[in-house]
């Protein structure tokens, strides 16, 4: 396990989540979301859980944001939070 | 000093999960969007899926699956070699499960906007549109 | 609110740090969490189940019963997204129809329409959503490339990273991808709700039935060991079918729960018109 990837994949994630609680359209924040999972599965991909990366890579970014994207075209757009 | 600074340096993947399970209860408690707070129940649960995984985590192991396994013969296979795959299981189950419980809650989010046309938790109405408006106001009884 | 937001996270923050002090170090291989029962796991999975890939073999034989209920889990979500959002299908106000050849668009009101299977024109939604053609081909190339790969990922799940969530997933995804760049209807016409639900259960019902048929020949629920004179095959071999059978069943109860919750979400439970 290379210490510096794993560091610049933490600090991308928490910087992911952030963006995606913070920002202010919510179609951003489920896209954002989705990059957030990608790089959760990166993570774990090098703590060496390949089983866990895999579901995450295609449940938590591929299904969950279209979901999200689903939701958010049915109901609204905007947000003030 | 160099005690503390080893201290954190070698449990960075546990201070990771603790920010990002904070940010994830921060969105659940004070952000006032329905979408966001969902949102903030995804980054919970991979908080904790990481804490899990890290648990299991050992050093100089390599990945649960034994090499060309049927070939190996009878050579014993050595618990320290490999890395613990039962928190990979029970994690496994629970991305899945994340992704069934996510579509129940965005389901209720899309009814609530169909009823009070609005997302945000202060402007939701109740006596705007009461329960039961489907019943004409001169039918009185 | 937001104040006392703050307050509760940093508290929780604080305790969580608390907690971490007597963890063991990152990678400690004689960490508690992997002291009592994963050495054994590690050791006689190959030996017992004749399947390479720990995960899958914890997964789907030594805790059985964990994913079997985790199955039911993801079954009873896609029933509720259904009771929630599912309502009486309603004559549209107007349908919309465009002519292939010329691109003009016919909007007929109060319920008419056009006979169907006509060649000339094609029912298109109330949003506009432009005809393209280059990603409808795209995808139609794509397709059945993304479902083969998912039929390998649960079949291949013993020997490499896979199985029948991953394969489910991806499976569902294709139908979806269907979806998107065609109609919902589309969508519909392949995989129509009535299956999606006959599938949903019986993804189900083929996991425990499996077990069933384990307790049928005299032995435990999920002891896969017990089909062997069934299948023809030694108890450790038809441990490692027992896991491929278990691992089908989930892939198809995942596929379709997917599908299922992926159309009432978009279309908000009438059915006709989706993203």
């Amino acid at each position: 396990m290379i210490w510096q990837f794993d560091l610049i994949i933490l600090s991308l994630v928490v910087i992911c989540a952030v963006a995606a609680i913070s920002v202010k359209d919510l179609l951003g924040a489920a896209i954002l979301f989705g990059a957030y999972s990608f790089m959760m599965c990166l993570l774990w991909a090098v703590m060496g859980a390949v089983d866990v990366a895999f579901t995450e890579a295609s449940v938590g970014a591929g299904v969950s944001t279209v979901l999200f994207v689903a939701a958010v075209f049915r109901t609204t757009r905007r947000t003030t939070d | 000093m160099t005690e503390w600074i080893a201290f954190i340096v070698t449990k960075y993947n546990y201070w990771a999960y603790i920010s990002l399970m904070m940010i994830g209860l921060f969105a659940m408690i004070a952000k006032k969007n329905l979408i966001k707070k969902i949102i903030g129940m995804g980054i919970f649960q991979t908080a904790i899926i990481l804490f899990f995984i890290s648990i299991g985590a050992k050093k100089g192991a390599t990945l649960p699956i034994l090499y060309h396994g049927h070939a190996h013969g009878d050579a014993a296979v050595r618990a320290a070699a490999y890395i613990n795959p039962l928190p990979h299981v029970l994690m496994l189950t629970a991305i899945v499960v994340s992704v069934a419980t996510l579509g129940v809650a965005l389901s209720l989010a899309v009814k609530i906007f169909q009823r009070y046309d609005t997302l945000e938790e202060d402007q939701i109405n109740l006596t705007k549109y009461p329960f039961r408006r489907n019943v004409p106001e001169n039918k009185e009884e | 609110m937001k104040t006392a937001g703050v307050i509760i996270v940093f508290l929780f923050g604080g305790l969580l740090v608390y907690g971490t002090l007597d963890f063991p170090d990152w990678g400690d291989p004689d960490a508690p969490a992997s002291r009592h029962v994963s050495p054994r796991y590690i050791e006689k999975s190959l030996e017992e189940t004749s399947v390479p890939n720990m995960v899958t073999a914890v997964l789907a034989d030594f805790r059985g019963f964990d994913t079997l209920f985790e199955t039911v889990v993801i079954f009873s979500a896609g029933l509720s997204c259904f009771f929630l959002l599912r309502t009486k299908r309603k004559a549209p106000e107007a349908r919309f129809y465009r002519h292939l050849p010329t691109g003009i668009v016919l909007r007929i009101e109060k319920g008419g329409r056009l006979p169907e299977g006509s060649v000339e024109f094609e029912r298109i939604d109330s949003i506009w959503v432009p005809h393209d053609l280059i990603i409808r081909a795209t995808c139609r190339l794509l397709i059945p490339f993304i479902q083969l790969f998912a039929l390998y990922v649960i079949a291949h799940g013993h020997h490499s990273p896979g199985g029948g969530f991953q394969g489910g997933v991806i499976f569902g995804a294709a139908f979806i991808l269907y979806a998107v760049t065609h109609d919902l209807r589309d969508g519909l016409h392949r995989l129509g709700e009535k299956i999606t639900i006959v599938l949903c259960s019986l993804g189900v019902f083929i996991y425990a039935g499996v077990g069933a048929l384990c307790l049928f020949l005299e032995s435990n629920f999920l002891d896969y060991a017990a089909l062997a004179p069934v299948l023809g095959v030694d108890p450790v071999t038809a441990r490692s079918h027992g896991i491929l059978f278990v691992e089908i069943g989930v892939g198809i109860a995942v596929m379709a729960v997917m599908f299922a919750i992926y159309t009432n979400l978009s279309s908000v439970g009438k059915q006709d018109e989706g993203l």
